[in-house]
């Protein structure tokens, strides 16, 4: 890679910038952490794809909203 | 029946949660992010350093809220995908084109340039650099904007036809979903009052800084630049302020009426500037409205219609269909209880649709779809029991819109006297100390004031539309997946600890940053 090329000068804006961070670091591990635990965490636990584990393809989801919405009060919770 | 009411209701306060907690963040970002680019194109004119240190203790803040803040919002896709699912399918691509231009085009635009802004000070020409900070602004601010587009679908849904074999809605229009008169009006109102709210920050921060004798050039520079810019912002948010309630009189008159507080309207509507509502007031019974109230002539009919003596339909009205005409005449209109008999004969019509359409009589699955799309603005109330479930919360409405508008006004006279200490700052400093310190304690105050005025704006927006999900098509009970309330509940609980941690987070290190900031970088740079 060229020190005077495009990509060079870009590598080096974000490993020099990453290197000199001060507060960053701290924010860095912070949005580190709360990815994890967003995407990780909770998203794996506790947010599944609720229509998606209940129907193959987009028909079958079609056809569950369809139910759900020409019988509203049909379902374990209502 | 009482459970699914609950799951309903945490999957509401999981969402308000998870919302409010969102947009502590966002505002900041967007109006701090202005008033960056603004200081750094100052310095970039003058090369003056200490213009440059201003900018750079700003910019400081500006990262911090930004990181905590950062994919805060990501979590209410995850609410949409499991606790609204029937939502989310039934809005089809109409929420996810919106949500797909912010990610591809204003996200990454923004998250490119604000590394170039960061970490690009001796690397690239002032003159890049400058423009980097300008295009992380626009990128946040064009960010927001398709969200607020995607909001104000929910609020006004159009651009779009109903597919009664998909079970979604198919956008036909994309210009008039992303242009429509909610959407411009909810996207200019929100972003300038963002911008009133990061002045508010700047100069609540250097007033504490000054209360503290630290920095006088710096907190004057900020000033100066913050008392301007808020002043624009909140005159701008006035004036979106008035257009948006336009708008809404004629697209949600219903929440209008409960902004207002208003069962009975007429003509030369008068505007309430202070009352206490009677908390035994429903649609059922003749009770006065309000204990006490304090209004102003014609004042409502002015603000919904820039007439005053035009008529302004009161809740009871908005029910049973009852409006005025352009020409003074009383006009009956779809009642509610209409609107609903007509909801359920689509909903019914939906179900035969499905029949057709299996059977393979595509000639009466045509013809049924006619008539679906004809009476689909009513679709919603079909779900509704009576026409008063069609009422939002009408005290929680009045006094949000209440609190937004006085705490408005005020921020207006604020940002209007910080713009004259500016001008004229000796009408400050010649002042006894105590007056000084008072001043200043009343910039700081002014900070959570107006926090609480753009979170109340964003309440009466959402909670003045109530029962629906999406306006007159799906109320929040046919909208939420069968799950059960224990599950939303716990996830309740879950991302109220998370938020709380990250806002502490965020307000711990934005203070410790002010503070170690103003002792070592701005020192240097004292006038």
């Amino acid at each position: 890679m060229q020190r005077s090329g495009f990509w060079y000068r870009v590598w080096h804006l974000y490993a020099d910038g990453f290197r000199s961070m001060t507060i960053g670091r701290t924010l860095w591990l912070i949005i580190a952490i709360k990815l994890v635990v967003f995407f990780v965490i909770i998203k794996l636990l506790f947010f599944p794809d609720f229509l998606g584990e209940r129907c193959d393809d987009d028909n079958a989801k079609a056809d569950y909203v369809r139910q759900e919405l020409v019988n509203p009060n049909r379902g374990e919770n209502r | 029946m009482n459970d699914m009411i609950t799951m309903v209701d945490w999957a509401r306060a999981q969402f308000a949660l998870t919302a409010i907690y969102h947009w502590l963040f966002v505002p900041l970002t967007l109006g701090l992010g202005v008033i960056i680019a603004i200081m750094e194109t100052v310095y970039y004119h003058t090369r003056d350093e200490r213009w440059l240190a201003t900018t750079k203790f700003w910019m400081t803040l500006f990262g911090v809220n930004f990181a905590i803040g950062v994919a805060t919002g990501i979590i209410l896709e995850f609410e949409f995908g499991t606790n609204w699912s029937n939502y989310s399918w039934f809005v089809g691509d109409i929420f996810g084109a919106p949500l797909a231009v912010e990610g591809i085009l204003a996200f990454f635009m923004e998250s490119t340039f604000i590394a170039v802004m960061f970490f690009g000070w001796k690397k690239v020409s002032p003159g890049f650099h400058l423009a980097s900070t300008w295009l992380t602004a626009l990128g946040a601010s064009l960010s927001a904007l398709w969200i607020l587009v995607a909001n104000a679908w929910m609020q006004y849904p159009t651009g779009c036809e109903f597919n009664p074999a998909t079970m979604r809605n198919e956008m036909t229009d994309f210009w008039a979903v992303a242009f429509s008169p909610m959407a411009v009006n909810k996207v200019l109102h929100t972003v300038t009052s963002a911008w009133a709210l990061g002045a508010a920050f700047v100069i609540g921060v250097s007033a504490w800084l000054l209360l503290k004798g630290r920095n006088d050039g710096h907190c004057r520079r900020s000033i100066t630049v913050a008392s301007w810019f808020g002043l624009a912002g909140i005159l701008l948010t006035s004036i979106t302020g008035d257009t948006s309630a336009v708008t809404v009189t004629e697209l949600q008159p219903m929440k209008l009426a409960a902004m207002e507080g208003l069962y009975n309207g007429s003509t030369e509507q008068s505007i309430v500037a202070f009352g206490v509502i009677n908390p035994s007031k429903t649609v059922d019974n003749d009770e006065t409205p309000f204990l006490f109230d304090i209004s102003i002539p014609y004042g409502l009919s002015l603000l919904a219609h820039h007439d005053p003596h035009a008529y302004v339909a009161g809740i009871n009205d908005i029910i049973a269909g009852r409006a005025v005409n352009e020409t003074g005449d009383t006009i009956n209109t779809v009642s509610y209880a209409e609107r609903i008999e007509r909801g359920k004969a689509v909903r019914a019509m939906i179900a035969r649709h499905d029949e057709a359409t299996r059977a393979g009589n595509t000639d009466l699955a045509d013809s049924l779809k006619a008539s679906i799309n004809a009476d689909f603005k009513y679709f919603g109330y079909g779900y509704l029991e009576r026409p008063q479930d069609a009422v939002p919360n009408v005290p929680l409405t009045f006094y949000t819109f209440h609190i937004m508008v006085t705490i408005g006004g005020y921020l207006v006279l604020f940002m209007a006297l910080w713009v004259l200490l500016s001008w004229k700052p000796r009408l400050l400093t010649d002042r006894k100390p105590v007056v000084r310190r008072l001043w200043y304690l009343l910039a700081i105050i002014t900070v959570p004031l107006t926090y609480l005025c753009s979170a109340s704006g964003w309440i009466v927006a959402e909670v003045g539309r109530q029962p629906w999900t999406i306006q007159d098509l799906m109320p929040n009970h046919v909208a939420v997946s069968d799950l059960s309330a224990g599950y939303v509940q716990t996830t309740f609980w879950i991302f109220a600890v998370v938020f709380t941690a990250l806002l502490i987070a965020d307000v711990g290190i934005i203070l410790s940053q002010i503070r170690r900031k103003s002792l070592t970088d701005l020192d240097k740079c004292n006038d």
